[in-house]
């Protein structure tokens, strides 16, 4: 594993027809697609009639997490901004509608008409600024914004994402939460390098008893814990993966308001009563595109 | 692209405040087979803009569907069934949707939002 896609280049680029056709061509791929999708579906905690619902498939891609919604009965409507991956879902015939498009820039759909939604591993490409008009915490903003006036009320949204760090995470949850979302983490095999994986598990509207997040899988620590990591705490865990796979390159500063500036807005933020992100030494940080 | 589809999205060009619905330009329609259940067309029905569905649907040369519909239709077979061939089975295979506001055009079968 080299270093993370979203450090490579913007996904629409990333996600090109030779990285969409791994996706469908890969046993391994398919496989993980599918389990994911799968306990995505069982975070959202449809009521268990039968009926088939409306969903939403955000980053659908190729449409495997998508085939997922339809073996289990339901109707989707997936997004993506790849092209590439879109084509490839075309070509597959999967039964979802497909639209392109830039969930930075908000979803697009009329209030209340959506029963639940899943995302797999797309939203934390939100937090990287691809170009130089992007402002992940706008973006960010646009998305939690249009997903949660799209959702009706008492739904849920299911995020499978891979935070970079910690500061990443805590961007992506608070955002939602500001969007007026409930909820939290689940994170299943916590103490797994290479099973770990986090779900943010959102419901629209007042919290009530249904907005409590439920338990993740392999909290033990024993099913499928790695043999090296058990005297770990997660936050270690979580800091030695990211470590990992992280390039160790240096940071150009970019001219614009300045760490400084963002540290006093925070601060002013905070006295608002919001809930602010602390600060980290990622805070104010900038990434830029690799190409 | 489905009807359901169609009936769920806005334009989300930045700066237009009323773009639902898109307008229908219609080249190649299809009919495709989906597991009727009337309990899925119930939940829907409620969240449905139905005259946005009756002129999408009257585009794609589907004159089935009555100009009003109340939720008092719902108990009657005739209806769900007319109801659930516009709704999941019709398909816009070629064509575009448009946007009321600024006339923009966006290509099917892939709905462009950006
Ligand atoms: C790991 S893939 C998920 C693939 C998908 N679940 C499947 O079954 O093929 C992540 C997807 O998120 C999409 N994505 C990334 N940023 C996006 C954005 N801003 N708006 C919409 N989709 C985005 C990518 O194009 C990519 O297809």
């Amino acid at each position: 594993m080299s270093s993370r896609p979203e450090l490579q280049a913007p996904p629409e680029i990333f996600y090109d027809d030779v990285e969409a056709h791994k996706y469908t061509s890969s046993s391994r791929i398919i496989e993980i697609q599918a389990k994911i999708s799968e306990r995505a579906l069982e975070l959202l905690n449809l009521p268990n009639d039968g009926v088939p619902r409306l969903l939403l498939d955000i980053g659908c891609g190729s449409g495997l997490s998508g085939e997922t919604l339809s073996e289990n009965g339901h109707q989707w409507i997936g997004l993506d901004i790849s092209q590439s991956m879109l084509n490839v879902a075309l070509e597959r015939e999967v039964e979802g509608d497909l639209l392109l498009g830039d969930m930075g820039q908000g979803l697009g759909l009329r209030p209340g008409v959506i029963d639940g939604a899943i995302s797999i591993s797309a939203v934390q490409w939100l937090c990287n600024a691809d170009k130089s008009s992007h402002e992940p915490r706008l973006r960010l903003k646009a998305f939690f914004g249009s997903l949660y006036k799209c959702l009706s009320r008492g739904a849920r949204a299911v995020l499978q994402v891979y935070p970079e760090n910690l500061a990443q995470r805590e961007l992506i949850l608070g955002t939602a939460m500001r969007a007026g979302f409930a909820g939290g983490v689940v994170v299943d095999y916590p103490h797994s390098t290479k099973n770990r994986k986090e779900y943010l598990v959102l419901t629209c509207g007042p919290s009530s008893l249904s907005t409590s997040v439920p338990i993740g899988k392999g909290e033990d620590g024993e099913s499928y814990s790695d043999d090296d990591s058990s005297g770990d705490d997660e936050e270690d865990q979580t800091v030695s993966i990211s470590d990992r796979h992280r390039p160790r390159k240096k940071q150009k500063t970019k001219k614009g308001k300045g760490r400084a500036w963002l540290l006093k807005k925070k601060e002013q933020m905070r006295r608002k009563g919001n809930v602010v992100p602390p600060d980290t030494k990622y805070t104010g940080r900038k990434r830029k595109a690799r190409f | 692209m489905r009807l359901l589809t169609h009936n769920m999205q806005a334009c989300n060009i930045k700066g237009v405040t009323n773009g639902f619905p898109f307008r229908v330009e219609a080249e190649e329609v299809m009919e495709k087979q989906v597991d009727f259940n009337a309990d899925f067309l119930r939940n829907l029905f409620p969240k449905i803009e139905w005259k946005a569905l009756v002129e999408a649907s009257r585009a794609m040369g589907y004159h089935e569907l009555p100009d009003e519909a109340d939720s008092s239709l719902l108990d009657s077979d005739d209806f769900l069934q007319k109801f659930h061939r516009a709704l999941p089975q019709l398909h816009l295979e070629e064509g575009a949707f448009v946007c009321p506001e600024t006339g923009r055009k966006f290509p099917t079968a892939l709905i462009k939002c950006i």
